[in-house]
């Protein structure tokens, strides 16, 4: 087992813990820097998609997960900021530029969100989310002028100061930094009294507004940086993509992203990745098994919808704190090892929290 | 006169909006949690009916009977295995459970070798009559939906005023635990709800079906019955239907009056607006806590 003997308050607000946590992530963070020589480019694509999804997820994280906000139209965030990013550097301005256009454009499309979200809650929000997800896709395929319609848009690949990043290994490590750049930058909020407020809310409104906090504030700015991450999100996956349709923002992708946070574990910013690596991985899974399966079920339409939804009803029943709650209950296992308690991460039975009543 | 003719074929959509919303508010009233499944329920009554209809060759009257009966069965065994167990957690994972049994249905159903992925047409009796009123031209299947959906309110309504169940059903909704207390068996009527939600989808679905087709995608107008109950208020029966009406009322007359894109989205528009102005719905309770 291990005991973090602390001598002063500044171990507390420390990103890395202790000595493992240092190896651990530099670790992984050598095996993500030379992953490009050693992994085959297809494999490498599909990193650079979990690490954009996990770009998207950070930002419904900490809207879902941690502000207790759950967006049910998330996938309008991230359309905003493809076509911001379509646009702008269809036109012809610079990557960084455009980037942070789209980054702007989504967090003040998330204030206008956001304000229903001062006056409803819990499911009602759900619908005025799920409503503006609709709204935008429509208006997506009928602005044909600025978003080109139902035909789609293509992109030209990112260029900063004359370097193109058109190979996939260029690419991938564009979204390696800006992925790193977002994750530090979130985990710093966290660690901050905004994120503090952020999770004061999620676990009581009315006690976060008895301690002073400005909940409409608070609930605003969360809704706008998370749709600032989903745009940042938007816009590098409509430059790998090269091509955007309105049908690429549609609800399914919304649920799809709620489905990776929920599945990664609502509430850790290790969720946001293990549900990006799920929701990318998944499709492979199945494709490799099908050769496996007899064919009626290998080869029918339907087999990827009912394990998308027999995995999120299993995680929900088994496992409500997702794949990163599983690898913590594995990891309090190891470190006790023969003391470990099946009690210890027993779910408490609570009273139904009633939405009527406010 | 055209204006009367959009007015009736909004009134019947909204019908079925306002049946599916009646399911979500039948479940959230009960158990206060929001079933996204409530549009793969319809989906799956439709292919109930027809599956009784085409496969086993039942009679109409008998099959429609048949598939109610089975689809409320469905929604009970529904809530006894996966809801039930997780009742007390966060409203949003059985909101993400349900999703999830949104997908399952779905896919199970486009999984049927060549029944699943092709579209139907429900055999009813009265398929393709039409009155004449006047100008008015009067389709049989949107009559016999306003018609249907009016005979379920008054039978709903008449089992919630006067019946046992249905008395215990509003004390249980009211306060489950002083529900309980009373000797009310809440869990059961939970159950109950399900089932009562599932059939109501099923009458949906059915109902549904002549006008357009039985497929696996149909369940996605559940997604336009939301703000059918978010207009009524969540929380209030009568509420859905009139929100349903509202709903396919608006759809109607802005696909006529206005520009290309409006029909599709008018409902969303209205919910929106609505949620702004009104947050609670036309018929919502307003209720507070106090701390």
């Amino acid at each position: 087992m291990r005991f973090i003997f602390k001598t002063s308050y500044e171990q507390d607000l420390r990103l890395a813990k202790h000595g493992g946590h240092v190896f651990w992530y530099s670790l992984l963070a050598v095996a993500l820097v030379v992953a490009p020589w050693v992994a085959p480019e297809y494999w490498l694509a599909q990193l650079t998609f979990v690490l954009i999804y996990a770009i998207v997820g950070l930002g419904l994280m900490l809207l879902a997960g941690f502000t207790g906000l759950f967006s049910l139209g998330h996938a309008a965030f991230l359309g905003v900021g493809a076509y911001t990013q379509a646009v702008l550097t269809g036109m012809g301005w610079p990557f960084a530029l455009s980037l942070a256009c789209a980054a702007g454009l989504s967090a003040a499309v998330g204030v206008v969100v956001g304000l229903p979200a001062l006056r409803v809650k819990g499911i009602y929000l759900g619908m005025a989310t799920l409503s503006f997800g609709f709204i935008v896709e429509e208006v997506f395929a009928r602005w044909e002028s600025v978003t080109g319609g139902n035909s789609g848009k293509h992109l030209v690949p990112p260029e900063i100061w004359g370097f193109k990043f058109e190979s996939t290994e260029s690419f991938y490590f564009l979204c390696l930094v800006i992925a790193v750049v977002s994750t530090l930058a979130i985990l710093n909020l966290l660690r901050s009294s905004t994120g503090r407020a952020f999770v004061a809310i999620r676990d009581s409104e009315i006690s976060a507004q008895s301690m002073g906090i400005h909940l409409a504030w608070y609930k605003t700015l969360s809704f706008s940086i998370s749709a600032a991450l989903a745009g940042i999100g938007g816009a590098l996956y409509a430059h790998k993509l090269q091509f955007i349709s309105p049908d690429q923002f549609n609800i399914l992708q919304s649920i799809d992203l709620l489905l990776m946070i929920v599945i990664g574990g609502l509430g850790s910013v290790h969720g946001a990745f293990l549900g990006a690596i799920f929701l990318i991985t998944m499709p492979q899974m199945i494709s490799l098994s099908k050769d496996w399966l007899p064919a009626a079920i290998g080869q029918a339409p339907g087999l990827q919808a009912v394990v998308y939804g027999v995995v999120l009803i299993a995680f929900v029943l088994f496992e409500p704190m997702g794949l990163y709650g599983r690898w913590l209950k594995v990891r309090t296992w190891l470190q006790m090892f023969p003391f470990y308690r099946r009690g210890l991460f027993k779910r408490q039975k609570s009273f139904q929290k009633s939405d009527r009543l406010r | 006169m055209q204006f009367v003719q959009l007015l009736i074929s909004g009134v019947s959509q909204g019908c079925i909006y306002g049946l599916i919303a009646l399911g979500f508010v039948l479940i959230y009233k009960a158990t206060e949690t929001v079933s996204f499944a409530q549009g793969e329920l319809m989906m799956l009554g439709a292919f109930c009916g027809l599956a009784l209809m085409t496969v086993l060759g039942f009679p109409f009257w008998v099959a429609v009977l048949a598939s109610i009966l089975a689809m409320g069965l469905f929604g009970t065994v529904l809530e006894r295995a996966v809801i039930r167990p997780i009742l007390g957690q966060p409203a949003f994972s059985i909101v993400m459970l349900t999703i999830g049994i949104g997908y399952v249905l779905r896919g199970l159903v486009t999984m049927i070798p060549n029944i699943g992925t092709d579209t139907h047409t429900l055999p009813v009796p009265y398929k393709d009559m039409s009155f004449r009123l006047g100008a008015l031209v009067l389709n049989a299947e949107q009559l016999v939906v306003i018609g249907a959906t009016a005979a379920l309110c008054v039978l709903l309504f008449a089992m919630f005023r006067y019946s046992k169940l249905g008395i215990a059903m509003q004390a249980s909704s009211q306060n489950q635990l002083a529900a309980y207390y009373m000797g009310i068996p809440v869990q059961r009527l939970n159950g109950l709800a399900w089932g009562l939600a599932a059939a109501v989808a099923a009458v949906a679905g059915l109902l549904l079906a002549p006008i357009t087709f039985v497929h696996a995608n149909m369940g996605l107008i559940g997604l336009k019955a939301f703000p059918a109950a978010v207009v009524g208020g969540f929380g209030s029966l009568p509420g859905a239907i009139v929100g349903g009406l509202v709903i396919g009322i608006v759809e109607s007359l802005s696909g006529f009056y206005l520009p290309d894109g409006f029909k599709d989205t008018a409902a969303y528009i209205v919910v929106l607006i609505m949620l702004m102005v009104k947050p609670n719905g036309l018929f919502g309770e307003k209720l507070r806590k106090k701390v």
